[in-house]
């Protein structure tokens, strides 16, 4: 028997686009602040062309048959070019839901027979459902390669090493201070410590929400291995809170240069450097 | 304040701890807690910090288990109580493990003991095989 629908799909190919065109197009989630109608158009033009093109008689039963896999790849690269662009998984969705639809509609009008309409409609919606889920399953991915993104950049740019001074490096520390963000810390300091030949570092942990034990050792495994490349290092920021806290949890850092302020800890090494601000004088008429 | 007073749980919150980055939102929501029933910053830092020690061995040496957050009163005094649970392999000596310095795991030997002293109530119990059970309490006013 040769099936219906995917002759129909083939003769109505324009119909469909239309239909599914304006189902877009009257969504009121409709994204033309995103995309434009042209481009919506091309791209929903291009996926129902090698949709209709890959239909055949055999593979229409079967959704996961490797003759889709033309449909998969450009359902994949528009469903994560549009979660990087910020479509809602809502709008992603009733994008490849709109087609569904449209299809339908088009059988609908096509076959009379109501036993035959309702065989075809059902394999088309599970085709067309299986898409609609590898649209998400993508769309998700999409979604996940942006946070890992975002997780990288706020790595990189949550270690700042600057030069305050000739010789003197600031490294705010924001955030939790864990195992790895210590290493990252670590290392951009002491390549900084010897890229710029500077005697001290001021390691200021004013957004450092809780110091404990933990934290505590990297700062102090930190303050070492800055010793050894012959830099004196000094801790500042340290808040009244997180100073009782560090007395009663037991952790010694007598050893070490500690300061309220990043002002303070920027006096104590122009003091160690023997640099001295003063006022400007006046110049005498 | 009499000891003998029950305590009275209002609140209830249950959550899993299986990797590194659990510990950070488990704090947060610890921190969310100690803000709504008004405890001074100073305290709400010692619970804090006190609650990442516990919730890092719990990872570390428990291989991950589950922590509660409640929110308690007794007679006129409102508070946080921590318990963590882990089926770990326990801990055989207790009291070496609540000396300062003492560590299995080369890190400082603080977090037992230095949590029992930025806590109002410190109570673990452990069997080895079995799992260990740390419960703090830190009052409002505490």
């Amino acid at each position: 028997m040769k099936n219906e629908a995917v002759k129909i799909f083939q003769k109505k190919k324009s119909t469909i686009l239309e239909n599914w065109m304006n189902n877009q197009l009257q969504d009121d989630g409709l994204r033309e602040d995103l995309m434009s109608n042209e481009d919506l158009r091309l791209q929903s033009e291009e996926l129902l062309s090698s949709l209709v093109d890959s239909l055949t008689d055999a593979n229409i039963e079967s959704s996961g048959s490797g003759d889709f896999d033309t449909i998969r790849d450009i359902l994949a690269s528009i469903s994560i070019s549009r979660a990087k662009q910020g479509y809602s998984p809502r709008e992603t969705g009733l994008f490849v839901i709109g087609l569904k639809d449209a299809l339908l509609k088009t059988l609908g009008t096509e076959i009379k027979d109501p036993e035959t309409l309702y065989k075809q409609s059902m394999m088309v919606n599970k085709v067309m459902d299986n898409f609609a889920m590898h649209t998400f399953e993508t769309f998700i991915k999409g979604r996940e390669e942006v946070i890992l993104r975002q997780t990288d950049e706020i790595a990189d740019i949550s270690t700042p090493v600057i030069r305050v001074w000739d010789g003197i490096l600031a490294l705010p520390i924001i955030g939790t201070l864990d195992s790895s963000r210590t290493q990252i810390v670590m290392e951009n300091l002491l390549q900084e410590i010897v890229d710029s030949g500077s005697s001290i570092a001021i390691l200021d942990i004013s957004g450092v929400p809780a110091v404990d034990s933990l934290v505590a050792q990297h700062l102090i495994k930190t303050v070492a291995a800055t010793r050894l490349m012959g830099a004196e290092c000094i801790i500042s920021g340290i808040r009244p809170e997180i100073a009782q806290t560090v007395v009663h949890l037991g952790i010694d850092l007598s050893q070490i240069i500690t300061k309220a302020s990043l002002a303070s800890a920027l006096k104590t090494a122009f003091n160690i450097m023997q640099l001295e601000v003063n006022k400007k004088q006046k110049l005498k008429a | 304040m009499t000891t003998t007073e029950t305590k009275i749980i209002l609140n209830k919150d249950i959550l899993r701890i299986t990797k590194d980055s659990d510990v950070v939102p488990y704090r947060n929501r610890v921190k969310e807690y100690a803000v709504k029933i008004g405890m001074s910053l100073v305290n709400q830092t010692k619970l804090i910090t006190g609650a990442s020690e516990l919730v890092r061995n719990m990872l570390k040496y428990g291989g991950g288990g589950e922590a509660r957050i409640e929110v308690i009163t007794q007679g006129r005094n409102t508070g946080i109580r921590l318990v963590f649970t882990d089926q770990g392999p326990g801990i055989p000596d207790i009291k070496r493990a609540m000396t300062d310095g003492f560590s299995t795991g080369k890190s400082m030997g603080l977090g037992l003991p230095g949590t029992k002293r930025l806590m109002n109530e410190f109570d673990i119990q452990s069997e080895p095989g079995v799992g260990t059970t740390v419960t703090v309490v830190k009052w409002k006013n505490g």
